[in-house]
């Protein structure tokens, strides 16, 4: 199976939903409650990083009977360094961002918590592609 | 505890979810970093918030956390109980401080996640 979903930039007020989306369709799937939590908790975060941080993107979601895969890929700024901005706390969130609930520095930590795999690849002035995957067996 | 017996410890309105309200909750958690609010494992828990936008309907929806209560007076949108009603969520909103929200709470027996 596979979807996609655009995110535009600074689009608090739909922030969520195709992580939304994302978590009826695994519903339908039957798959472990525990697994939709894991991956929906962190696609939101990734897609709330994406209209908060970047310029929006697209959501690119793989379903199959082992595993879901969801690809976030976004038109820049991109992250200087990626093992900084992994740090529980590191944030450079805007007060905008701050005022909608965001900017703690927690999301990508907990991103990592919640998937199976985690790749992050991003270039400055180009964008970032982070693609996580949760392993249904 | 009972979301009944929340909403008199701290004199609640209960603004959607009237029909749940004798369901039990086991802990309080507040914040008002949604972040924070996604690190959590438990699920039978009240969201104590002073953060009253979209985003904090769609990180309870997320975390699985069916009840959310909003101190110092805040009052959710439209949009914001839509949402809360599609995903058959409890909101409780009051008067209080999220100080003294909190502290009634935990007096009373409310147990923290951590
Ligand atoms: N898609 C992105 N594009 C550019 N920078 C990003 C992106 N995602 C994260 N960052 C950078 O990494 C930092 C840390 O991200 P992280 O999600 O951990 O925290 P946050 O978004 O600032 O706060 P929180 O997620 O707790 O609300 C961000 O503040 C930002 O500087
Ligand atoms: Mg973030």
């Amino acid at each position: 199976m596979h979807f996609e979903y655009n995110i535009i930039e600074s689009d608090f007020a739909n922030a969520g939903k195709a992580s939304s989306e994302i978590k009826k369709t695994m519903k339908q799937l039957n798959i472990d409650a525990q697994k939709i939590k894991r991956m929906v908790v962190a696609v939101y975060e990734a897609e709330v990083n994406a209209i908060a941080h970047a310029f929006g993107g697209t959501i690119f979601v793989d379903i199959d009977s082992e595993k879901i895969c969801v690809l976030i890929k976004d038109s820049g700024p991109g992250i200087e360094n990626i093992e900084l901005a992994m740090q529980k706390g590191y944030s450079t969130a805007s007060a905008k961002v701050r005022e909608m609930g965001f900017g703690a520095g927690m999301g990508l930590p907990n991103i990592k918590n919640n998937v199976d795999d985690l790749d992050i690849k991003s270039e400055v002035g180009v964008g970032t592609e982070i693609k996580m995957v949760v392993n249904f067996i | 505890m009972k979301i009944k017996e929340i909403a008199q410890i701290i004199d609640a309105k209960i603004v959607t979810g009237e029909d749940k309200i004798e369901r039990e909750i086991k802990y309080g958690f507040a914040s008002d970093l949604m972040s924070d609010v996604l690190t959590l494992d438990e699920e039978e828990i009240i969201l104590i918030t002073g953060l009253c936008n979209v985003q904090t309907i769609r990180t309870a929806e997320m975390a699985n956390i069916g009840v959310i209560l909003f101190a110092r007076n805040k009052k959710p949108n439209e949009e914001m109980l839509e949402l809360a009603q599609d995903n058959d969520m409890i909101i409780l909103q009051t008067k209080n401080s999220l100080f003294r929200t909190v502290g009634l709470l935990f007096k009373a027996g409310l147990n923290p996640v951590y």
